[in-house]
């Protein structure tokens, strides 16, 4: 468990922050810049000392300020990913990967040298100094760096936010094998939604210096309250679902979640993987009744539990599907005129999903990924 | 030596000697004050930035006397020296030493501290985030990044303090084989009848050292630019 509290006067900025997330996965401090995102990875990591409060992983206290623990950076064993990446210009790459393992006990090293040079893809670049290397190259050293360091915890601040949308692509893989492959976990901070939809398990929104969110992404994903913080032009839902089969026939792909089945253009993944989609608000109808002589073929039951103008013009619904939510912007006219209110039963009719992480390799836009159902 | 005369040899290797102990036991204390100067801030940071750079503009005959004044068998220092140690710095090739290495100190601290005030401070909080603690950190990272600055700063100050004149002779005065530097030599045969060719040679000497030390300082901070990778 990760149990971060934490109180901090920096100028006339207050940061008032608590969340708390599991040991696994990818945890997002999300938020536009100047919300003081990357305060709080800095008093997580002990660049900087919070006024009062507590950071916690697991058994370790790092800071505890009733207690009067504060352990110094270089004892925290907290691994760093800079955004400028911060690779030591007078050491090769092999030496900047090793600077960090080193300094650990050879009893607690767990994790190896030659298979984060592998999951990295780093093998090619051991010679070479860090002035050659491409932008992403240089964040993948840092990543190694950091791991080496034998880290309990990670922190990124904005790993891609330097690289074009390119670099930026060729760069996801490996966040998310670093989640999917080695048992630590990671605290990212981001501004980009894309990122935070694709890696992300945990979402924390913070605005102005405080926490306006926090639990799943799908979750923080499917509060209408938040689109404004969260971006409204990209406004949706994130769904988990699982690949249930192939219609090779036809070309499909039917996945399974616990509110219904979706069926989208063929995937190229086995049976019974995860699959998460983030479905646009604009890509959501909703009908009274199933619709019948329609060509869209995803319909899925569901249950109106917020209402919210958008717009002059539009309405936002949130709607629960199963444990998950979707949300609609419609127009404040078919409100009024389906009498659409919390508690009402409707059906959700899905046009358009965008798969993440994606194939197309277009990450820049969000809207070029959306293929219609 | 067949190409020097045996004086002119004594005042050279005597000149060497004393700018290379005035540079050896300077190095360590510039190094620590460029890099206090350049990394922290303090109360009185300013008072010491000019004692530290005082002697560079202060006559070197003032350095000299105050030296004379302090560090004497009757000075404070000196004399205190002298009584528990029995080190006597006065007409001593020693005291020679502690003369250039006062007077080339800020040329060193200066060098020194541009370098110290070029290497990024982010680079330090990403060594403290793997693992490395204060000491690790200043000779893995710091003394490594430096290196240009310290060596170019070395090397020109080690030419200054083969030419100080005014303080060495108001310390330790011109004494043949003892405190007679080539600076002092070159003045000794000046003053004498028929001395100019004397005089003439070792200012040749003089003037090659020097060119030799900066044509030196540059290839080496150049190498040294390379090995650290910053070109």
């Amino acid at each position: 468990m990760l149990d971060v509290q934490i109180r901090q006067r920096l100028g006339a900025f207050a940061l008032d922050i608590a969340f708390a997330a599991e040991e696994r996965g990818v945890t997002a401090l999300f938020g536009r810049s100047g919300s003081g995102k990357t305060s709080v990875i800095n008093a997580i990591a002990g660049l900087t000392r919070p006024d009062a409060g507590h950071i916690r992983v697991g058994d370790a206290v790092f800071f505890d300020s009733t207690r009067r623990i504060d352990v110094p950076v270089e004892k925290r064993r907290i691994g760093y990913v800079f955004q400028d990446s911060r690779l030591f210009p007078h050491m090769s790459v092999r030496s900047n990967l090793e600077y960090g393992l080193r300094r650990v006990p050879a009893a607690d090293r767990r994790i190896a040298f030659d298979p984060v040079v592998d999951l990295l893809g780093l093998g090619h670049l051991l010679d070479r100094r860090p002035r050659g290397l491409s932008g992403g190259e240089k964040q993948r050293v840092a990543f190694g760096r950091a791991l080496l360091a034998q880290p309990r915890l990670l922190l990124m601040d904005e790993p891609m936010a330097s690289l074009d949308s390119a670099r930026k692509a060729e760069i996801m893989p490996y966040i998310e094998r670093l989640r999917d492959e080695m048992r630590i976990p990671i605290v990212m901070v981001s501004h980009a939604l894309d990122e935070v939809v694709r890696l992300a398990t945990t979402m924390v929104l913070i605005a102005e210096g405080r926490v306006r969110a926090a639990g799943p992404v799908g979750t923080v994903m499917g509060r209408l309250d938040l689109s404004a913080a969260t971006g409204a032009h990209e406004a949706g839902a994130v769904l988990d679902l699982t690949v249930e089969r192939h219609i090779p026939a036809d070309g499909l792909s039917v996945l399974a979640f616990d509110g219904g089945h979706l069926t989208v253009p063929q995937i190229d993944r086995p049976p019974g993987s995860p699959v998460r989609l983030h479905i646009h608000a604009r890509d959501v109808i909703v009908a009274l009744e199933p619709p019948t002589g329609v060509s869209l073929r995803n319909a899925l039951a569901a249950r109106v539990v917020e209402v919210a103008e958008a717009g002059p013009s539009s309405a936002d619904l949130r709607l629960a599907v199963g444990g998950s939510f979707l949300i609609a912007r419609i127009t404040r006219a078919a409100v009024r005129e389906l009498s659409l209110a919390p508690g009402r039963e409707v059906v959700a009719l899905v046009k358009g999903i965008a798969f993440e992480p994606d194939s197309s390799g277009s990450a820049s836009d969000p809207r070029r990924r959306v293929v219609d159902v | 030596m067949d190409i020097l005369t045996p004086m002119e040899t004594t005042a050279l290797l005597l000149s060497l000697r004393v700018a290379g102990v005035a540079i050896a036991l300077g190095l360590p204390v510039a190094v620590l004050a460029a890099w206090v100067l350049g990394r922290y801030s303090f109360p009185g940071k300013t008072l010491v930035d000019g004692l530290v750079h005082l002697p560079l503009v202060l006559p070197p005959v003032v350095t000299g006397y105050i030296l004379l004044v302090t560090m004497g068998t009757k000075g404070v220092v000196g004399g205190w020296l002298y009584q528990t140690f029995g080190i006597k710095l006065i007409f001593t090739a020693e005291g020679a030493s502690l003369a250039v290495a006062v007077t080339s100190f800020p040329l060193m601290v200066r060098a020194i501290r541009l370098s110290v005030e070029a290497i990024d401070g982010g680079l330090e909080a990403a060594a403290r985030t793997l693992g490395a603690g204060p000491v690790d950190r200043f000779f893995t990272i710091l003394l490594p990044l430096m290196a240009p600055g310290l060596l170019s700063g070395a090397i020109v100050a080690f030419a200054a303090a083969m030419g100080e004149f005014g303080a060495v002779i108001t310390f330790v005065s011109n004494i043949p084989g003892k405190t007679q530097t080539l600076p002092l030599a070159i003045y000794a045969a000046t003053q004498e009848p028929g001395g100019d060719a004397v005089a003439a040679r070792l200012a040749a000497i003089s003037f090659s050292v020097a060119l030799l030390a900066l044509m030196l300082s540059e290839l080496l901070a150049n190498r040294v630019r390379r090995l650290i990778g910053q070109v």
